[in-house]
């Protein structure tokens, strides 16, 4: 299967600098003949280049509003954090209201989904193991972190789907199972979600037909929202439901007691390291997000994070929840687990071959002394450390490093002076010598 | 015949430092292919006995080969010695300070936790002359 990216570089754009290799996480971007190419295998779709690149050179290939003409009858499945994204006068019903009228037939709110995978969660808790820490699978990003980086905590991912994956389920299975060519689309505040519908971990196929960006149809959905006339009322999530948009919403959601929120890769993978090392204790659920804040900081939507936090919290507080969440749960014919295995990829090791990989961990050893060790990106590598992984692995070589090369001049000048200055004996000058 | 060997020091006064003999010998781990289970349980035994060496033998020296068949780890320090070695493997006894504790270390676990992800885990002691564990984790 070719793993499909969502995250893509604009190369007119793209100046070369080196802003987007130094965040990327995965190390997974080189700048080669002026521009930033992404290694795919690498690649975990985070979006942290998005949100560096001064130059906006880097972006994420979502499907637009003219998709939704290829079939007959279309949901749309907004991420709670699209409520986030409007000020606090828009009820969330306005919202949907509004994210419908952009020609819609139906909307499923993918919070309700998630009171879905909450009421899961907690049946899986109560069946866990004792000591190992479950890993919650909702943010893509960090499942294919822990896919590249932390193979040995695959099997610590809860095996239930996202909320969006179980929202498209659900439409087509419970809600409209007669209906015939209907398009299920995903309102999503990061690339991770474009590349989850596309090739998705934990299933063959996803259920989702199109994932459509926050940014880019935000000023449609505010114009609408603006001229409204009836507001429908198709909010169904409870509080709980919309808070998953925001650290900490889904594993306050569990009601367990010993869990943990992270939010922002850096701070996961730091985690995410000591987990591993068995340093972690006394911890059940792990709610691990990529994004700053939670889905509010994912890199495709408009507003700043923390204030979509805080709107969050104010538009959950509104919701009465006793009128709501995940009623369709006990009726549900959609399969709401993953059913194929997360696979580990070893993305890291240099070669498939144990000696072999041992050879090029001497070589690269040897190659890292003589580096200057200033992680200055000017190679088109993020540190010295990858340069010296990229010259073993055969994809760049030593003079690559600007230092090595000044210093190769110098020896090379030294030398073509001094044998400049040298004379045969038979035309020496006698005086001189 | 010794595939690699890497040499670490533990640093008992640096604490943004605890832990990173075990995190980069994890990286190298990974870096060689070793299945994920078996770096998963180095990293575990290897953590703890670093931590160890920092709050019981006042940081030493690791040394961590790998060769055809297992990968062993062999910690030393010049501290204080362990006394009553069958006592310090009993899960719960711990003769950590309440401020180690209070950092979140100390519990008590840390040898027979060692003990439960190594293949082989041999101590020598010496009381005032110091401590040297041996991890072996079989390939």
């Amino acid at each position: 299967m070719n793993y499909i990216h969502s995250v893509i570089l604009d190369k007119d754009k793209c100046r070369g600098c080196t802003n987007c290799i130094a965040h990327c996480p995965t190390e997974a971007i080189r700048v080669r003949h002026g521009k930033a190419y992404i290694i795919e295998d690498r690649c975990i779709d985070c979006g942290e280049c998005i949100r560096v690149c001064p130059h906006h050179a880097k972006r994420a290939q979502s499907d637009g509003l003219e998709m939704l003409d290829k079939f007959d009858f279309t949901v749309a499945v907004p991420a709670p954090t699209l409520y986030g994204q409007f000020k606090d006068r828009y009820s969330i019903d306005m919202i949907l209201t509004a994210l419908k009228h952009l020609g819609f037939d139906d909307i499923f709110e993918a919070a309700e989904a998630a009171d879905i995978v909450t009421a899961e969660l907690k049946k899986a808790l109560n069946n866990k193991p004792e000591n190992i820490p479950w890993i919650s699978s909702s943010c893509p990003a960090v499942v294919r972190l822990i896919q590249i980086r932390f193979p040995g905590l695959i099997e610590q991912i809860v095996r239930i789907e996202s909320p969006m994956e179980i929202a498209a389920r659900i439409i087509k299975k419970d809600i409209y199972p007669d209906k015939k060519n209907i398009g299920v689309f995903f309102i999503s505040p990061c690339p991770a979600k474009i590349t989850a519908a596309r090739a998705p971990i934990g299933s063959k196929q996803s259920a989702v037909d199109g994932v459509i960006s926050i940014n880019r149809i935000f000023l449609d959905l505010q114009n609408a929202a603006a001229e409204l006339k009836n507001i429908e009322p198709l909010g169904k999530a409870s509080s709980w439901g919309i808070s998953w948009a925001r650290s900490e919403g889904e594993s306050h959601s569990t009601g367990w007691p010993e869990t943990v929120a992270v939010d922002g890769i850096d701070n996961v993978i730091n985690f995410l390291e000591e987990l591993e090392n068995g340093k972690i204790k006394h911890v059940d659920f792990i709610e691990a997000m990529a994004c700053p804040g939670g889905c509010v900081g994912g890199a495709l939507t408009i507003e700043n994070p923390y204030i979509s936090k805080a709107r969050i919290i104010r538009k959950a507080g509104k919701v009465d929840d006793r009128k709501r969440g995940g009623k369709l749960i006990r009726k549900s014919k959609a399969v709401l687990t993953m059913d194929t295995d997360i696979v580990q990829k070893h993305i890291l090791s240099l070669d498939k071959d144990f000696k072999k990989a041992l050879e090029k961990m001497a070589m690269m050893e040897e190659i890292i002394e003589t580096l200057p060790g200033l992680d200055c990106g000017s190679c088109g590598a993020p540190t010295c450390r990858a340069l010296a992984e990229d010259i073993v692995r055969g994809t760049a070589k030593k003079n690559d490093c600007i230092f090595i090369l000044r210093n190769e001049i110098k020896v090379l000048t030294e030398n073509l002076a001094e044998l400049g200055s040298w004379m045969p004996p038979l035309l020496a000058d006698e005086e001189k010598e | 015949m010794i595939l690699l060997k890497k040499e670490y020091i533990i640093d008992p006064d640096n604490p943004l430092a605890f832990g990173e003999a075990s995190s980069n010998f994890k990286k190298t781990l990974k870096q060689l292919g070793i299945p994920s289970d078996v770096i998963k349980r180095t990293a575990i035994a290897m953590y703890e006995a670093e931590i160890n060496t920092i709050i019981h033998g006042k940081g030493g020296r690791a040394e961590a080969q790998i060769d055809d068949e297992q990968i062993r780890i062999v910690f030393k320090d010049e501290g204080p010695g362990i006394p009553d070695i069958e006592m310090a493997m009993q899960e719960g006894f711990s003769t950590a300070s309440s401020e180690i504790r209070e950092m979140g270390f100390g519990a008590g676990l840390g040898l027979p936790n060692i003990k439960k992800n190594s293949s082989n885990l041999s101590i020598e002691s010496e009381p005032g002359k110091g401590t040297k564990v041996t991890i072996i984790i079989n390939l």
